[in-house]
């Protein structure tokens, strides 16, 4: 265990905070060929999520057709989607509030 | 085909029949062929420069069913959107399917698959090959799925008790690849 030390931090830009106050999400859409376990598996290696996050998402992707498995900046989120795409999953990414 | 399972020092194992094993390497050379035929020769050799500068991608969806399941539009609502991701990422996508399906026959090649031998083909994967197997039984498992009209998880179950035995066959080939896939995510944990 360390203690951290206090470091400066950066002013964040003004198109950061727009950023922030209007993330956007990648969906992951439910599809009958994809394996439960599979998928529940992307979720850990990809995204580092823990098996029990990991097997909610998976299970509200399964149940209720679709779930949101991050948010955050547009640009990490067209990463996020085009990397499940490689997967096979079906993801898209749309604003937070759409 | 014996399961997947890791062993002690080294990579991840499984067994095929030849028979098996050459249905899989077949598969995987369909998937190649076809998102060959999408893009053309270009996606052998992909200019990494041109590709980051968007200017060699499709911003059309594919007509072709099987296309637009492995090549998916990242926006649902916002065709424009959608089609400009796709004119700068389609490329690279699409470079990486075949580079995992092309993984996938050479790790069958290495196992001693020639067309020839009757023995028992083993593949020992490093981590770099499974998650290439991963992916490329994910593609040839969509593929198979979008030509079967599999859409519903109830539909998958019907194939079974189809009156063309052609369907039952290609059903049958389906629920292997799973079996398939699921032995190599299972030995993974």
């Amino acid at each position: 265990m360390t203690t951290p030390t206090p470091v400066e931090v950066d002013q964040p830009d003004v198109e950061d905070i727009v950023e922030l106050e209007n993330p956007w999400v990648t969906v992951v859409w439910n599809d009958p060929v994809n394996l439960m376990s599979y998928v529940a598996y992307v979720f850990r290696n990809y995204f580092g999520y823990t098996e029990e996050k990991a097997n909610r998402l998976m299970l509200a992707v399964h149940n209720e057709g679709k779930a949101i498995v991050s948010s955050g900046r547009r640009e990490q989120m067209e990463r996020h989607v085009q990397a499940m795409h490689e997967y096979g999953l079906w993801a898209t990414l749309q604003r937070a509030d759409a | 085909m014996t399961p997947f399972k890791r062993r002690r020092r080294g990579g991840i194992v499984a067994t095929f029949d030849p028979a098996e094993a050459s249905v899989l390497a077949n598969l995987a050379g369909q998937v190649i062929e076809l998102l060959r035929d999408r893009n053309g020769a270009q996606i052998t050799d992909p200019d990494p420069l041109l590709g980051e500068l968007g200017m060699m991608g499709p911003s059309q969806a594919p007509e072709d069913p099987v296309l637009k399941r492995l090549l998916p539009d990242a926006y649902r609502d916002d065709p424009d959107d959608a089609a400009e991701f796709r004119r700068f990422t389609e490329t690279a996508l699409t470079s990486a399917k075949v580079a995992n399906a092309e993984a996938l026959m050479s790790s069958l090649a290495d196992g001693g698959l020639d067309g020839l031998s009757d023995e028992s083909i083993e593949v020992e994967l490093d981590q770099g090959a499974v998650q290439a197997w991963l992916r490329a039984l994910t593609d040839i498992r969509l593929s198979l799925a979008v030509r079967l009209g599999i859409e519903t998880d109830e539909d998958a179950m019907l194939l079974e008790s189809s009156s063309d035995p052609a369907v039952v066959a290609m059903g049958e080939l389906y629920d292997w690849l799973g079996y398939v896939q699921e032995s190599l995510v299972q030995s993974l944990s």
